[in-house]
This record gives C-alpha cells, sequence and structure tokens, in this order.
C-alpha cells in the first residue's frame, strides 16, 4: 500500500468507524420527541422510580430534572410514576 | 442487596446520546448490569440492535461488538488471557447478546464455553424476535405472534411452529449444570440487579436470561413497553427463578389468581389478530397455564 493511499485510509477509518468515548454526545436525541415529559415537583415524592426506569439517563438522580438535550419522550417515567407527578405534554412545532 | 431504587448507586456507565429507540428495553437492562458490575467491567456484545446502539462510544467501559455466533467463544480467550496475566480477580466479564444470538446462532458456541467452566456472566435480553435486522422470528417467538417472517394472511396466521416447541433457554441452560442462571424481567430492575450481582460472585460461568419488550418490533406503545413486561409476569407468561447449584427457587412471588393472558396480549400489536379469535385466546391461556404449571413444580 502506498503511503498516500494509507494516509487516505487512516483519514477514513478515523472519520467514520472508530469512535472516541462520549461521541454520541453529539447525537442530541431530544430532537426524536413529540411529548415531553413535564415534572410536577410539588406531587414529586423523590421515589426515584422514573430515574431507575429512564432508558437514556435523561432524568437527574439528585433535582429529578429532566434532561430534554437527550430525552426521547418515550413516557415511560410517565407511566411508571407511582404520583403521577409526571405528564406529557406535546411539542409545541 | 438492593430493596429500594435510592439503594441503587447513582454512577452511570453510558454516555448519553444512544441512538437506540425510545424506550428500549434493552439499553436499560445494559445500564442496570453496568451499574453493578462498575467500571471494571469488559462487555462483549454479540451482534444485535445493542451492539448497534452502543457504537459511537457510548459505554464507558471496553465494549467489543463481535459476530452472532462467537460471543461466548471471544470472553473465553479474554478469560484465559486475564488468568495468564493474573488479573483476573479485579475484572468482570460480561456477554451481552439478544435472542436470535443466543437460541439460534450462538448456542454452540454458549454451550461449549459453559462446558470449559469459563469464569463470565451472560446476559441474554430476550424480545422474542431478530429485531435488529427487522423483526425475523426466532427460536423464542412465542405462537401466534406477527413478524416479519410469519406474517398474518390467509395461509399463516403469524408464527405457527407448535408452542411446546419453543426453545426454552433457561432449561438449556440448567441441563449445562450451570453454576447459576436466572430468569429475570426488565419490569423488575432491583430484582435484575440483585440477580446480576449474584451472578458476579460465582465462580464459573453465569446465566441471566432478560425478558424485554421491544416497542418497535412488537407494536406497544412505547410508555407501556414497562408495563407489558410486567403483565408477561403477572398473567404467568414469564416466570422470574434461578438456578443455584441445581438448586430450583422462585424470586417472585405467586398470586393465587394470576391474569388471564389476554391482558398481556391486547397492549401488543404483533398479537392483534388473535383478539377477535377466543379459540386461539384459550389455546394460549392453555399453552401459558401449563408451561407455568411445568415451572412451578420443577421448582425445588
Amino acid at each position: 500500500m502506498g503511503m498516500e493511499k494509507y494516509e487516505a485510509y487512516v483519514r477514513r477509518a478515523k472519520s467514520s468507524l472508530t469512535y472516541d468515548p462520549g461521541w454520541s454526545r453529539d447525537n442530541h436525541t431530544g430532537g426524536w420527541r413529540a411529548e415531553r415529559p413535564v415534572v410536577d415537583h410539588d406531587r414529586c415524592t423523590n421515589c426515584l422510580i422514573c430515574w431507575l426506569y429512564c432508558p437514556d439517563e435523561s432524568i437527574d438522580h439528585d433535582t429529578i430534572e429532566i434532561n430534554y438535550t437527550y430525552c426521547k419522550g418515550c413516557g415511560l417515567c410517565a407511566a411508571e410514576c407511582p404520583v403521577d407527578a409526571i405528564s406529557m405534554e406535546r411539542e409545541a412545532g | 442487596m438492593v430493596m429500594k431504587p435510592k439503594q441503587v448507586t447513582c454512577t452511570e456507565h453510558l454516555n448519553p446520546g444512544n441512538l437506540a429507540c425510545a424506550a428500549c428495553t434493552e439499553v436499560l437492562g445494559f445500564r442496570h448490569a453496568l451499574k453493578v458490575l462498575g467500571p471494571n467491567t469488559i462487555a462483549i456484545n454479540g451482534t444485535g440492535c445493542l451492539a448497534v446502539v452502543m457504537q459511537m462510544g457510548v459505554p464507558k467501559v471496553p465494549h467489543f461488538h463481535v459476530l452472532f455466533e462467537n460471543a461466548p467463544a471471544v470472553i473465553s480467550g479474554i478469560d484465559d488471557a486475564l488468568k495468564a496475566m493474573g488479573k483476573r480477580d479485579e475484572v468482570n466479564l460480561l456477554v451481552v447478546a439478544g435472542d436470535g444470538g443466543t437460541a439460534d446462532i450462538g448456542l454452540s458456541a454458549l454451550s461449549g464455553a459453559i462446558e470449559r467452566n469459563q469464569d463470565f456472566i451472560y446476559i441474554c435480553f430476550d424480545n422474542e424476535s431478530y429485531m435488529n435486522t427487522g423483526g425475523q422470528r426466532s427460536g423464542t417467538t412465542p405462537f401466534g405472534a406477527r413478524t416479519s417472517t410469519t406474517p398474518v394472511g390467509r395461509a399463516v396466521q403469524g408464527e405457527d411452529r407448535l408452542p411446546e416447541l419453543r426453545k426454552d433457554l433457561m432449561a438449556i441452560i440448567a441441563a449445562h449444570n450451570i453454576p447459576y442462571a436466572a430468569s429475570t424481567s426488565i419490569a423488575y430492575p432491583l430484582d435484575f440487579m440483585e440477580r446480576v450481582r449474584k451472578a458476579s460472585t460465582v465462580r464459573g460461568p453465569s446465566y441471566i436470561h432478560c425478558h424485554s419488550p421491544c416497542p418497535t418490533g412488537w407494536s406497544i406503545e412505547s410508555s407501556r413497553t414497562v408495563e407489558v413486561a410486567r403483565l408477561a409476569v403477572e398473567t404467568g407468561a414469564v416466570v422470574l427463578y434461578e438456578i443455584e447449584n441445581g438448586e430450583r427457587r422462585l424470586t417472585q412471588k405467586i398470586k393465587k389468581k394470576r391474569k388471564p393472558i389476554r391482558e398481556y396480549l391486547a397492549p401488543q400489536g404483533r398479537f392483534r389478530h388473535l383478539l377477535d379469535d377466543p379459540e386461539a385466546i384459550e389455546h394460549l391461556q392453555q399453552v401459558v397455564d401449563r408451561g407455568f404449571a411445568a415451572t412451578l413444580a420443577s421448582m425445588s
């Protein structure tokens, strides 16, 4: 393999085939959302069941705030909340 | 023993931004497993949805995507290499694979690795089809389910293989006299984490079967995936138990009256064609009753 071809191969490998840890942070999956979960902090008993069931780690362990950058809006937290403190609201626009 | 969500560690071992479907229970299970096993884990991922969505550097632990059929063989090599280097005790070895990679394609490698008494934890996320490649039927697809290779039409009405012939993975694994095996469900994450913790203390192979509904492939509303997994346990379609050195023990409470199987089938689009057919529902109820009774009878 010639040097030029080899360098092109390395460039390609670096650009598309291999990833550094944490590159997925650029995937702002919050754009997929059709409905957004909204937490009613007055009703919340801090039982952490929503946090436990969130597949995207989008619920903060300490504050029960939702990270809308990555929340895909699946609604598991609202469905599993034992005190109905999370409601799903339609995304505007 | 973990009993409450508050006692679960808040350390996360996955980076945000995975490209799994909304409400993917497989990602959820992997997250829970890594919470228990911690940062000193090497994860080998047999081909499946999880291998695809964990790319772009999502896991914070070493994670390798290998073929369908050789995940247990790869972990055997890593196990032997670590033993030769004298570093085996510091590391947890984990294999995650789907039901296609476990029940059908990777079964021989898994059987061989268990026979050689390699030290690893194998977690099978059972969504009852090859969901990554478009939802083709697998060896664990239940009777009557619509998949892309068992469509609903005039000639065939979903999966038509006899229900008795469905692969019972727990029985296959138990027949190897494995030190530890457990049947779990994604709807009971604390139970699942406890099983993974127990598996990590075992020297030798351990197998965990995790029932994890797929919102896309099963045509369920995404917010109801966990509810469907729970209904599978409450109707008796899935029984949670563990096998420890041949001792079988139930890990769920058995209620006197189980819910009818219809409640489990109704939220799922893949069983929609059966709902108007009382005979088919009755047949499925009998299948579940037989399986449930047989599992309960096998407990020691």
